[in-house]
């Protein structure tokens, strides 16, 4: 299996998610902070970031519920769920949840009355998802010749790998 | 025989309700060789330091008292129930825990929080994300405190000295060594003149 493709998308997508301001340099802080001591470090926190936003999303989603709204427990919520994304790098959705804490300020939430596809704080959200990719770029296994003879797509036809009809074996990398 | 006196790594207390944050600060503070003990919040991290919250202003006798010592204490200043502020005026109220320097992390940058942090006893007050960069300054507020417990212990072995003349270990002190230190003293541990200060 050749893993140049995937490794070369993995970087690809890594690289778009700090340009479009996704991410920030707290990520790479993270990055650094793995050696051979804790080699899984960057999977473990983002991880424990997913559990943590999965519970404040119900929580978030249930309080917008509620009638007449409670304000002060919606901030805190999304205050944790900002402390959260900060800690991990997540820029983009830091800064979705400081508009929303803007609007709870104001007693305002008339664009965040539900929490559906069209409501910045979840899409920052699902878009970091990709994180989970990111782990792999130090998990695979480096290029081999052997690798290039049983390659089941050559460089020159490499397609998408997640389009790719055959099942690949890939090991990923071990997630808390 | 030469005997090596073996540095003991500094041991930090982080106390923090959000879970990456807590593995965020245990990998910052164990790259920076520090031990270290998570808690999840203000009540458990005085259930650590062998406090309870209704007789934190005495010097408590609990058969499960501290048997590690803490070096620092680094805590989270929003939390549930018990804010980071809340626990660093319970520790400052105790006797037996007051002189261990107390951190503060916060993701707000409020001066009049910081200042009533300070104010308050805290050593240093950091902004999240905490930094690697962040765990250099740790060190300096730790030995600070032991030479300050090194000051007051020479001070009273002194004392005690010329009151009576016997030469009393200074590891039977009485409770006026305000740490929560003395129960780690028997190994050896804590003595300043046994253990030099750890290098970064």
């Amino acid at each position: 299996m050749d893993y140049t493709n995937l490794r070369r998308q993995i970087i690809s997508m890594k690289k778009s998610l700090f340009d479009q301001g996704y991410l920030d340099e707290q990520f790479n802080q993270l990055e650094e902070l793995q050696d051979d001591s804790s080699p899984n470090f960057v999977d473990e926190v983002v991880a424990l970031f997913f559990k943590d936003s999965s519970r404040l999303l119900t929580n978030i989603e249930q309080a917008l519920e509620k009638y007449p709204q409670d304000f002060y427990r919606l901030d805190s919520l999304v205050y944790q769920f900002k402390g959260s994304g900060s800690s991990i790098g997540a820029l983009r959705m830091k800064n979705e949840c400081s508009m929303f804490k803007a609007h709870c300020n104001d007693r305002d939430l008339e664009g965040y009355r539900t929490l559906d596809d069209s409501s910045s704080i979840p899409a920052s959200h699902s878009l970091l998802e990709q994180l989970h990719l990111i782990p792999w770029l130090t998990q695979m296994p480096p290029v081999t010749p052997e690798d290039k003879e049983g390659a089941c797509h050559s460089e020159a036809e490499a397609g998408d790998i997640f389009s790719c009809k055959h099942k690949h074996q890939i090991k990923g990398p071990v997630s808390t | 025989m030469a005997v090596v006196a073996t540095e003991t790594p500094f041991h930090v207390l982080a106390v923090d309700d959000s879970l990456p944050d807590r593995k965020l600060i245990e990998r910052l503070l164990k790259t920076s060789s520090f031990q270290v003990t998570t808690v999840d919040s203000g009540s458990k991290a005085l259930q650590f330091l062998g406090i309870h919250d209704d007789d934190a202003s005495t010097v408590s006798v609990h058969a499960h008292q501290l048997d590690v010592a803490v070096n620092l204490i680094i805590t989270d200043y929003c939390m549930p129930g018990m804010t980071g502020y809340d626990l660093l005026k319970k520790i400052k109220e105790s006797s037996s825990l007051r002189d261990i320097p107390v951190v503060i992390m916060s993701s707000e940058n409020i001066p009049s929080r910081i200042n009533r942090c300070l104010e308050e006893g805290a050593d240093e007050f950091f902004l999240k994300p905490v930094r690697l960069s962040d765990m250099s300054k740790l060190k300096p507020h730790i030995l600070k405190s032991r030479c300050r417990d090194h000051y007051q212990q020479e001070q009273q072995h002194q004392q005690s000295d010329s009151n009576s003349n016997d030469c009393s270990n200074p590891t039977n002190k009485s409770s006026s060594d305000s740490t929560g230190k003395r129960k780690a003293e028997d190994n050896g541990e804590i003595l300043p003149q046994k253990n030099r200060p750890r290098h970064s």
